[in-house]
């Protein structure tokens, strides 16, 4: 499954929740099996992405912060 | 929280709905200063509705909010807070969801009495019905105060097990908490949105006045809370970064805006918001150069950049904090 090429949403710039409300917007035309790479620079997503996706049934592959940029990778419908 | 715990204790399923409207406080604070950068980041909605088992869906409102914001019906609280309207629209937008996705009913944590201008016994009526949710609105916590609802009679839901609160007092809802053995929440009474804030509402009419029409995108209103804002003459503003983490905020800025920033010292960057000449932008100059550590130097070299010009410098003498006037303040 993590082998799948992910999808990419840019959420740079935005502050929580639009991150949360972009990835949530996205997912919800994705299949489930899928992945979605998010690109945010909101510290706050690192929280509130994972929360979003465990209360969801989705989940979190991993996650990884660069400098300021911080990726986070779902696969949808993971978490059920 | 509360009421939600009550609702799915009678056997309910119950999913969350949180409204992003731009103005929401802690949203914008996460990220910005650098003092907040250590806090604990938690968005409330998402937490609560983990602690609750129960699924969330948070929905971006920005562009429709405006309407809400800029002619309300029932006019403005203390500040640019439109309360009551604001309310109406939330129920009226939860409705349109809850219809769309074959829910019931609606409830909300509204208590009679709680707040002075949303949360009175006459403005409950006003919300159901503006809101379009009518009988389908049901308030767990002061239910027992409220003509019968629609679950209620239907028995979706026991009347007996809904509460009877009122007034300002949150001790009934605290000790409620104990019973349920919530031990962190978030915290009450408000300060959960920028317009109740009276220094964040001079600055959105200060905008509107001196652009001349009351309007706004979401960048407009997150800017408004980050920075010193100085207007030194009415076609210009000065936003001049506090410290490292506004400064960051604002270069994501920088393409929009003409901004300055000392070169030979340590010191804020600044966006110019207005119309501006030669003159405008010297004075400005001035006004950063006070803001850094160059404040007590004869001479700070200040780098201008505007979107149509190769960047230049200029040197100017630092203003003296005496000759800004705490009129310039906004």
């Amino acid at each position: 499954m993590d082998d799948l090429i992910p999808q990419q949403l840019d959420a740079r710039r935005l502050l929580c929740p639009m991150p949360v409300i972009r990835t949530q917007n996205r997912i919800k035309d994705m299949r489930t099996g899928e992945i979605l790479e998010v690109t945010c620079t909101d510290p706050g997503a690192l929280s509130d992405i994972p929360t979003w996706c465990r209360i969801n049934g989705h989940r979190v592959i991993d996650t990884e912060t660069v400098d300021d940029e911080i990726k986070i990778r779902i696969e949808v419908d993971g978490g059920q | 929280m509360l009421a939600t715990k009550v609702i799915i204790d009678q056997g309910i399923h119950v999913e969350g709905i949180n409204f992003f409207t731009g103005f929401c406080v802690e949203g914008h604070t996460h990220a910005i200063r650098n003092k907040d950068r250590k806090r604990e980041k938690r968005n409330n909605s998402l937490w609560v509705a983990e602690q609750l088992g129960i699924k969330l869906h948070i929905i971006d409102v920005i562009e429709e909010y405006k309407d809400v914001l800029l002619n309300p019906k029932h006019g403005y609280g203390a500040n640019m807070n439109p309360c009551l309207d604001c309310k109406g629209f939330m129920v009226g937008k939860a409705r349109e969801w809850m219809e769309e996705n074959g829910f019931d009913f609606i409830i909300t944590g509204e208590v009679i009495g709680q707040r002075p201008m949303s949360q009175r016994k006459q403005t409950m009526p006003i919300i159901a019905e503006e809101s379009g949710a009518h009988d389908r609105l049901l308030r767990p916590l002061c239910a027992q105060n409220l003509p019968l609802t629609l679950p209620e009679r239907e028995g979706w839901v026991d009347r007996e097990a809904m509460l009877d609160f009122s007034g300002r007092s949150r001790k009934p809802q605290m000790a409620l908490a104990e019973k349920f053995n919530f031990d962190d929440y978030a915290q009450p009474a408000g300060g959960c949105c920028f317009l109740t804030d009276a220094a964040y509402s001079i600055k959105l009419k200060d905008m509107w006045t001196h652009r001349g029409t009351r309007d706004y995108e979401l960048d407009d209103i997150m800017m408004l809370k980050v920075g010193r804002h100085l207007r030194p003459r009415p076609n210009f503003k000065i936003i001049i970064g506090r410290e490292d983490g506004e400064n960051r905020f604002l270069e994501g800025y920088r393409k929009l805006f003409t901004h300055l920033r000392a070169t030979d010292h340590n010191g804020p960057l600044a966006l110019l918001d207005g119309s501006f000449d030669d003159d405008d932008i010297q004075l400005a100059a001035r006004i950063v150069a006070r803001y850094g550590q160059g404040r007590d130097a004869k001479k700070v070299d200040i780098e201008i950049k505007q979107q149509d010009r190769e960047a230049y410098q200029i040197s100017v003498q630092p203003m003296p904090n005496e000759e800004i006037p705490k009129t310039w303040m906004i």
